[in-house]
């Protein structure tokens, strides 16, 4: 651990400018991206799975994919990664920071945005910019797949619903021959409008380095 | 028949003010205040024949009249009755209510009352002994703060909401009890003998903060929920933190030497009572709601054992002179959530009602008996201290919170800003419960009358001063809102979708929050206390529950249209139909018959209870405001049985827009939201303003409207196989329906043009003609690509039918999904 700590310590200046995480949160995260990843330089798909405490979340795979996914690193990127070094997995980390008591009301919005289009790009997984029923529905079978016998009908019906309800928000006067084909960004924007984002995509970031201690165990 | 006791019976039943001096006539402080009121000789002398029949002869009396007998609880019914009739004359006029708090109304009726009784020489009633009011007026109010209290957002903020009510009130009681006993050092202002334990009792009196009114107008102005949670549980908790320490001080008082190892004590006695109550509170909880889980038998008596749980665990606390008020509080906290699932949705309905009917008569006797003392009683006036008090009240509160927010924010994921700071200093409004523990005072406490008339002072210059500026303020500085009213599906999906997220986020980083905690609950919840104490013990995704809750909604409207009075029908209905209809009256009807219809409908039909909405004031039932949802038509197959009645001719034009989910149409149009008695509201749902968006205020009985307009469709069109899935499965829309486009248009068409001749010169309600036939058309067009044969899923079809058919009307709704 040593060697890559002495790298990352020169690392940390520019991500932290880059990320708007402290030194300390970065050191931290650090320790935890090595844990994962096994001292490696990288990260895979892999290793995600592996974290048991992710086991019993139903987007599982939504999430992890959203770590290796090129358009959540702010570069006007598309595609996938097979890997992700540190730096991409501290900036998707980075749409979770919380607004400190200076930012403005611009910036605001501007992460609300940010989060808004992280949310999007879990769902829109073929990168088309628009979310289809099937991506919706999908989703949605996921999210209630730890809830039994509802079962798949549910699901299914519950994401027609919403994207019926999408439609009907966004597109009052549809021509007859219209078809909705998918939730552009814009729609979703819509739809989640008055929604308010601050209390639920936010997550506390230490800055004590007590997460070693309980990494263990959740790692275990 | 004895003049003196008719015209008083006459004087009874005529003027309501009068009540307050008959009442108050027996005014003797009771030697022994169990019962309520006074039991001590009734009539005063000036009225003195009491045994009138027998005074004359031993005949049989024809016509007898025994008022000392049915004194006490007659004119504690005809005080409730005053004060009632009091509340609802501020809604007559109920934007009075919107600029001036209900307690400041109530107690300027209270000072007006006093008034009277004064120039009259009469004594204020003496309910307000110290039993009385701990063991009769206080649970109720506290019972509906906890039964009402937004779970998921309480919990999410309980660090800083405890940290405010714990260390925040005995920051304000030390803080101001120690100020004032060095002002009572100073000579000039005569009151040396107030030691110092006597003023912090006095002190944590007026450190409870009961911030009603500024909670009504936080929820008006939709502030940020985290400032909101935190006001509303610091009131809560704080009642707990001041009267233990009110029971501590009291104590200590009496004590001539206070010596060190009593202040540890008291200290430990402190966490004891503290925790005490938390514990007998769970336990209570946990046992009412596994009691409910065996009463579906006994629906009739379902509620009552909410209430008598609740109360047992009140008791059981005062029994063992711990936090009682604690007690209640967890109890209705911990047990609410399995009791709504268990009771049926009547009982729930119920236990709602009744919740919040006590808890508001109570509050309202209490700051209406305020107005009353404060006129009646004799003060003692010492301008230097009063002065003092407000004084130090304001400016321990204020520092209280910038130093307390300053400690907190470190720790909270969202900081509280300068607003929010001052949002939650300039709420600290004294009440009811200030003046009640003001009013118990021991006697032996010498200066006692300074303490009622400062406490007196204080909460009236906070309830009349900060509540009415309070409003403008909020609005002025811009504290951040949130928008609560959104409960569509998609809102719903994605709570849960970056719930989940940010709890894989956290899973990720190795570090964990409530997030954490709530999943580990959650598992547990599901694993094992779910399965004990509720009947049905599956474990239910909001989202579903919020899908099959629009379902039932659907059918049960459907259901009614054809049985019109389901026998509890019409007193549900009047329940609901109350505030909203005195909010806003239907003027918005032009054609009277029109408005006939929706009367005689919405009396025949039974109202969906809604999901609650977390967030409620203390003076207002839940606000249910109708979850804007679209429509999921499924029960083609009832919906086919039924034939239009005898109203829905001029609801032709509409039943277009209606058959499936519009496109033309506002969500909100649907279910026009009932926000029952604030306007201001409507706005934020809205986001498209929709052509026949007036409609929503006119309409007093969307359900029925909405339930019946399906059927004359189908019975002008006569094409039932389409019915069957009306379900709007879009995905299939991009094959057929360019092909179908033809069809339809002209299909549709030759529907819409009978549309306006049928449509009621007086119905503005439909909207302008173009908007009626796009939505038409739209509509139209899913329901074709739903009926070709081709078209893959009719998705809805196979669903949770089960949930319906078995009893629609029994089925119990899942309350507030979002809780969890």
């Amino acid at each position: 651990m040593g060697a890559s700590q002495t790298r990352a310590a020169n690392k940390y200046q520019d991500l932290t400018e880059k990320t708007g995480f402290s030194a300390e949160q970065i050191k931290n995260l650090h320790t935890r991206f090595q844990q994962l990843s096994g001292n490696e330089e990288t990260i895979s798909r892999e290793s995600l799975e592996n974290i048991s405490a992710l086991s019993n979340n139903p987007i599982r795979k939504q999430i992890i994919e959203a770590f290796f996914d090129k358009r959540n690193q702010h570069q006007n990127e598309v595609g996938t990664f097979q890997e992700i070094s540190f730096e991409q997995f501290l900036m998707v980390m980075s749409h979770f920071q919380p607004p400190t008591l200076k930012t403005t009301e611009e910036e605001k919005e501007a992460m609300r945005k940010e989060k808004l289009r992280f949310l999007f790009n879990m769902h829109d997984t073929d990168n088309d910019g628009t979310i289809t029923l099937e991506e919706y529905r999908k989703v949605v079978e996921e999210l209630l797949s730890k809830s039994g016998a509802i079962g798949q009908e549910a699901a299914k019906a519950i994401a027609d619903a919403a994207m019926l309800e999408v439609a009907s928000t966004n597109v009052p006067h549809m021509a007859p021959d219209d078809f909705y084909e998918g939730i552009t960004f814009e729609h979703f924007e819509q739809i989640l409008k008055g929604l308010e984002m601050e209390s639920r995509m936010h997550i506390r970031f230490l800055d004590v380095d007590t997460t070693t201690m309980r990494c263990g165990k959740s790692t275990s | 028949m004895d003049l003196s006791i008719s015209r008083r019976a006459g004087v009874f039943l005529v003027i309501c003010t009068v009540l307050s001096l008959l009442y108050g006539c027996r005014g003797e402080i009771p030697p022994k205040p169990t019962g309520g009121v006074t039991i001590v000789p009734p009539i005063k002398p000036d009225n003195v024949p009491q045994a009138y029949p027998d005074a004359e002869k031993a005949n049989l009396p024809v016509f007898t009249m025994d008022y000392p007998r049915i004194q006490i609880p007659f004119e504690i019914t005809l005080w409730m009755l005053l004060a009632s009739f009091a509340k609802i004359g501020f809604h007559v006029y109920h934007k009075i209510t919107i600029w001036v708090p209900e307690s400041c109304l109530l107690v300027s009726i209270g000072l007006i009352v006093g008034a009277i009784m004064h120039s009259v020489h009469e004594e204020p009633p003496a309910v307000l002994t110290s039993n009385v009011f701990f063991l009769y007026m206080l649970p109720p109010i506290v019972l509906d703060s906890g039964y009402f209290m937004p779970t998921r957002p309480f919990f999410e903020n309980i660090g800083t909401v405890l940290w405010f009510a714990v260390v925040g009130t005995l920051w304000n009681s030390i803080g101001i009890g120690m100020s004032l006993f060095a002002i009572c050092q100073i000579e000039a202002f005569g009151v040396q003998d107030i030691n110092l334990q006597e003023n912090l009792l006095f002190a944590s009196i007026i450190s409870a903060v009961d911030p009603v009114a500024v909670l009504n107008v936080f929820e008006d102005v939709s502030v940020n929920e985290q400032l909101y949670i935190v006001v509303f549980g610091e009131c809560l908790f704080n009642d707990a933190v001041t009267v233990v320490l009110y029971n501590m001080f009291s104590f200590v008082a009496e004590m001539p030497v206070v010596e060190p190892v009593d202040v540890f004590l008291g200290v430990a006695r402190f966490f004891v009572v503290g925790l005490g109550g938390m514990g007998f509170g769970i336990l209570f909880g946990f046992v009412a709601a596994f009691t409910t889980r065996f009463t579906s038998k006994v629906r009739e008596i379902e509620p009552l054992f909410i209430f008598m749980y609740s109360y047992l665990a009140y008791l059981v606390a005062e029994l063992f002179a711990i936090s009682s008020i604690m007690a209640i509080v967890t109890c209705a906290l911990t047990m609410k959530y399995y009791v709504e699932e268990n009771v049926s949705q009547r009982s729930c309905t119920t236990i709602r009602h009744v919740v919040k009917m006590l808890g508001s008569i109570s509050e309202t006797l209490i700051f209406f008996f305020l107005g009353v003392v404060t006129i009646t009683t004799e003060h003692e006036w010492n301008w230097g201290y009063i002065l003092f008090t407000l004084l130090f009240a304001f400016v321990w509160r204020g520092l209280g919170v910038l130093v307390l927010t300053q400690i907190i924010n470190p720790f909270r994921t969202i900081p509280f800003n300068l607003k929010d700071q001052f949002g939650l200093a300039y709420g600290g409004l004294r009440g009811a419960i200030s003046f009640a523990l003001a009013f118990t005072l021991p006697d032996n406490i010498g200066r006692k009358q300074l303490f009622v008339t400062a406490t007196i002072a204080i909460i009236l210059f906070t309830v009349f001063l900060q509540g009415i500026s309070i409003r403008p303020l909020i609005e002025f500085i811009n504290v951040r809102r949130t928008n609560r009213n959104l409960s569509t599906i998609n809102v719903e999906i994605h709570c849960r979708l970056m719930e989940h997220t940010i709890a894989g986020i956290e899973d990720l980083c190795g570090q964990w929050s409530h997030f954490y905690w709530k999943d580990k609950f959650m598992k547990f919840n599901n694993r094992i206390l779910r399965r004990i104490l509720i009947r049905d013990s599956r474990a239910e995704s909001s989202i579903v529950a919020l899908y099959k809750k629009l379902e039932l909604q659907n059918a049960m409207e459907i259901l009614d249209t054809v049985s019109g009075d389901i026998s509890a029908a019409p007193s549900i209905v009047s329940l609901y139909e109350e505030k909203k209809s005195s909010a806003k009256p239907k003027k918005k009807f032009l054609a009277a018959d029109l408005r006939n219809m929706h009367d005689i409908l919405s009396k025949n039909m039974y109202k969906i209870r809604q999901r609650t909405v977390a967030y409620t004031n203390k003076h207002a039932l839940p606000n249910d405001s109708q979850t804007k949802e679209i429509l999921i038509r499924r029960h083609a197959s009832i919906r086919r049985s039924l034939r239009p009645g005898s109203f829905q001719s001029n609801m032709v034009p509409k039943s277009h827009k209606y058959f499936s989910l519009p496109a033309g149409q506002s969500l909100d149009l649907k279910f026009p939201p009932s926000r029952l008695s604030y306007t201001d509201d409507h706005e934020t749902m809205s986001e498209v303003a929709y052509p026949s968006r007036r409609s929503r205020f006119g309409q007093p009985t969307r359900s029925s409207s909405r339930a019946m307009m399906p059927m004359r469709r189908l019975d002008t069109l006569k094409e039932a196989p389409s019915v069957d899935a009306v379900d709007e499965g879009r995905s299939d829309g991009g094959r057929t329906g360019h092909g179908m486009s033809r069809t339809n248009s002209s299909y549709s068409d030759s529907h819409v043009v009978p549309a306006p001749r049928r449509h009621h010169p007086g119905d503005n309600n439909s909207g302008s003609a173009d908007n009626l036939r796009n939505s038409h058309h739209e509509t139209q067009e899913e329901e074709e690509e739903q009926s070709q044969p081709s078209s893959p899923s009719p998705v809805w079809a196979a669903e949770p039918r089960d949930s319906t058919t078995r009893n629609p009307l029994l089925r119990r709704p899942q309350w507030n999904p979002k809780k969890m």
